[in-house]
């Protein structure tokens, strides 16, 4: 008969710490704090002992000083005598202009480049591998160098649009090209436009809700709706109707040579361009090798299979296609958008006053807080990071495989 | 019997294939497959060939009346006489300054480009694995090499840099077989001792006349820059970014905790406040009175920024192993740091290698950011001394031309190499 033998007493012994895989991983974590801490209190020491041989303190409170400089694009009202704080705020709205202006641009620019790479006209394809390489391979601050300057050089500046005759005119005699920026008509929010703006997004809305209707229509029935122009139809009709029916509240303001330079309109700086452009157009080529990985990673077999069941060629796409590629297109999408953004603070090299350029540019040498300034900076760069990172997160786990 | 009915025709013998039809064979049948094979793709087709022609009509008179040997911007205007055409001579005027800065010395310039030469042959073996393996050998030691011919000054400190490194090897291969991090820490600690006593050493034997003249950090520039903070960064940010990697799959919280932190903060922020901080605010955390050069601390940065980015790539190489690889590991016994040496990270870097390569390239290109804090690199010399002065104020498409061709030409050769490995390597798995 066996007997159950008594376990091994349990005896702690300190040699365990270090040879026992069950202490040993806390020894090797104690250690890594103890080192973490050293350094930090080191580092510390070092910048306290630096900061009061400089005579310097560490405060936030220039952030309410007046700044003391200008602005030259303003999104919300600022003058030189505002303080820091206002113009950090102008400059992260400036950031945010930037980098929605080259997200959507650069969408465009690499789903149309991407699915062209896969269109059978051998010289589309070679010129858009062409483009691919080209932009993917040179700095991107080459780009907006070479657009920026370029810009100034080759467009007429606003004298060249008078004289008798103009050796320049302007685009539909609304938009001017001028060496100091684009001036293009700026919209008049008069009364009454804010219900035109709301009728627009009721339709929006409208027109998601009749695809989805129709969606669920053919999956339930199998009867297909039209979908194009009662989409085009929902999307226009309503906010038209109520344009003209409240007396046409939107109006334009044309710009117009007064003097040297445009008077009215909307002035879109040259730097504004010259970053807007080659971001857009650096990130387009990064998008577009993903769109055609993404497309290129479904596999033939369920464009035949769709095929064999009788869809028809744009069906295939929309229903079978599309979908799947989708999923591995749009988590490296979110994060060119973010590099997007990242890149954005390249501003600085053509004196666009975003974030960078405001705060740790001007305001940084103007009061000499370079570590407040540079630890905001990072703190605002790292803010848009994270929350675009939880999206993604967000996105990836709405989209993932359902496996059972 | 014959039949009475006459057969109109019959066929006795076969006939000889005939060729297909012109449209369907040669250059007609490609053309219309390949450009005309719609009314979309032809119109695609036509669109094209005019955006080439407009382009080559510009771009061909501009270059092909190029300027190449005059003193200035206004001379190439004087002989171009309002046609089109681009001045060249900015680059041949000022084509050291482009390469190597305007402050290297010009009777200098042997030892960068030796420093260059040499790094192919030190590359080689890394890159091609078909050559001899001693060639590692040359690998190891071009480091220091490099750091004298560029920097020149004592000979002493490169040598004891490297007996550091020497001795610390030494330990570690003597003692790696009891334990691991015991022969690390023991080769941490010989190279520290060798190091100290090497710089009391130095400065008791200083004083005699340097074989290459001392050139300072902020001397260096041009094109010889963005290469050196490349080829520097990435090779430091490798084993700082499998560290990383390994540190963010590891099963110990607080560990993991520190890599995660880090990896997530230097990814999130935009490389420029990185090069602020080593431009402005990193020297407030060296001791006081130390003075640390501007490259060393961008080199810092840039390393930093680099390891964080191959952490991520690594981390995706480890997540692709599978389990079985690991669980076979721990079943033949070997602790964390053998199956990671031995059977996790060869694999791992392996399936990596494209995406650090990608990195490397990005880091690369990224090199141009340091002219926003006023080191003179390629673009920086650019926008700096050569179109702030009188002769070449208005040649932008030459120089930003030319800088974009060179970063082309080195991107794009790394990029084909790593396509060309990716083919290599992934013989096993067709």
């Amino acid at each position: 008969m066996t007997t159950l033998s008594d376990s091994p007493r349990y005896v702690f012994q300190l040699s365990m710490l270090v040879n026992d895989t069950r202490y040993r991983s806390y020894t090797f974590q104690a250690i890594a704090l103890l080192l973490l801490i050293a350094a930090f209190a080191y580092l510390i020491n070092n910048l306290f002992e630096n900061l009061e041989a400089a005579g310097l303190d560490i405060s936030y409170r220039f952030l309410n000083e007046p700044a003391g400089y200008d602005i030259n694009q303003r999104p919300i009202g600022y003058n030189s005598q505002s303080e820091h704080l206002r113009a950090s705020v102008v400059g992260i709205l400036n950031t945010l202009i930037v980098a929605f202006l080259g997200c959507i641009t650069a969408t465009i620019i690499g789903v149309t480049a991407g699915v062209l790479r896969l269109s059978n006209n051998w010289i589309v394809k070679k010129l858009m591998a062409v483009y691919v390489e080209a932009f993917r391979n040179v700095p991107v601050l080459i780009w907006i160098l070479i657009i920026f300057y370029v810009m100034v050089a080759a467009l007429p500046g606003p004298r060249a649009f008078r004289g008798e005759p103009p050796q320049a005119s302007m685009l539909l005699d609304s938009i001017a090209f001028t060496n100091r920026g684009v001036y293009i008509p700026k919209p008049v929010w008069g009364a009454g436009s804010g219900i035109v703006i709301a009728v627009f997004l009721l339709s929006i809305i409208g027109v998601i809700a009749y695809r989805k209707y129709t969606t669920s229509l053919l999956y339930s029935t199998g009867k297909l709706l039209p979908r194009g122009w009662p989409s085009l139809a929902i999307l226009f009709v309503p906010a038209v109707l109520a344009f003209f029916v409240l007396g046409q509240p939107i109006t334009l303001d044309y710009p117009v040579l007064k003097g040297f330079n445009f008077q009215g309109g909307l002035q879109v700086r040259g730097s504004l361009i010259a970053l807007w452009f080659a971001l857009a157009v650096y990130t387009g080529a990064f998008i577009a090798e993903n769109v055609r990985a993404g497309i290129q990673a479904i596999s033939k077999g369920q464009t035949e299979a769709a095929a064999s069941l009788g869809l028809r060629k744009g069906w295939i796409m929309n229903l079978v296609v599309l979908p799947q590629a989708l999923r591995v297109i749009i988590p490296p999408l979110i994060s060119h958008y973010l590099n997007l953004t990242k890149n954005s603070s390249l501003a600085i090299a053509v004196g666009y006053m975003d974030i960078t350029g405001t705060l740790g540019g001007i305001t940084l040498n103007q009061t000499g807080r370079a570590i407040e300034a540079i630890s905001l900076l990072m703190l605002f760069y790292l803010m848009i990071s994270l929350s675009i990172s939880a999206i993604m997160n967000i996105y990836n786990s709405t989209v993932k495989l359902k496996e059972r | 019997m014959p039949s009475d009915i006459p057969f109109a025709f019959v066929r006795k013998e076969q006939l000889p294939q005939l060729p297909p039809p012109a449209r369907e064979q040669g250059a007609v049948k490609w053309i219309r497959e390949n450009l005309f094979s719609g009314p979309v793709n032809s119109l695609l087709t036509v669109l094209s060939v005019m955006a080439i022609y407009y382009l080559v009509m510009a771009v061909w008179p501009w270059l092909f009346n190029g300027i190449w040997h005059t003193q200035s911007l206004r001379e190439c205007q004087d002989i171009l006489q309002g046609r089109t055409g681009a001045c060249f001579s900015v680059l041949t005027q000022r084509w050291y300054q482009l390469l190597y800065g305007f402050s290297y010395p010009g009777d200098q310039y042997w030892r960068p480009n030796l420093a260059f030469l040499l790094l192919g042959a030190a590359a080689a073996p890394v890159m091609f694995t078909e050559l001899p393996r001693k060639m590692l050998l040359f690998t190891a030691v071009y480091p220091f090499i490099a750091f004298y011919l560029i920097w020149g000054g004592t000979i002493w400190s490169p040598i004891f840099a490297l007996s550091g490194f020497v001795a610390g090897y030494f330990v570690y291969a003597r003692f790696v077989a009891q334990s691991f991090a015991g022969a690390v820490g023991g080769a941490i600690l010989a190279a520290i001792v060798v190091w100290t006593l090497g710089g009391y050493i130095t400065n008791v034997i200083a004083p005699v006349e340097p074989v290459l003249q001392a050139i300072p950090s902020r001397d260096l520039g041009g094109f010889m820059l963005n290469f050196m903070l490349g080829v520097t960064c990435v090779s430091l940010a490798l084993p700082l970014g499998i560290v990383l990697a390994l540190g963010r799959q590891s099963t110990l919280p607080f560990i993991k905790l520190i890599c995660v932190v880090f990896i997530e903060f230097i990814r999130g922020v935009p490389l420029i406040t990185l090069l602020f901080v080593a431009n402005v605010m990193l020297s407030y955390f060296f001791p006081p009175n130390s003075t640390v050069d501007l490259f060393l601390r961008v080199v810092i940065m840039i390393t930093m920024f680099a390891a964080a980015y191959i952490a991520e790539v690594i981390r995706g190489g480890l997540a692709a192993l599978p389990r079985g690889q690991y669980e076979a590991a721990d079943s033949l016994g070997l602790d964390y740091p053998q199956a990671m040496r031995l059977i996790i990270l060869p694999q791992a870097l392996k399936i990596s290698i494209p995406g650090i390569v990608n990195v490397a390239v990005g880091l690369f290109k990224d090199t141009t950011l340091v002219s926003v804090i006023s080191m003179f690199d390629l673009v920086g010399m650019i926008r700096g001394p050569i179109l702030a002065q009188q002769e070449w104020n208005g040649v932008y498409w030459e120089l930003f031309l030319f800088a974009s061709v060179l970063f082309f030409i080195v991107c794009y050769s790394i990029s084909q190499y790593s396509q060309w490995l990716e083919r290599k390597l992934a013989t096993d798995r067709q």
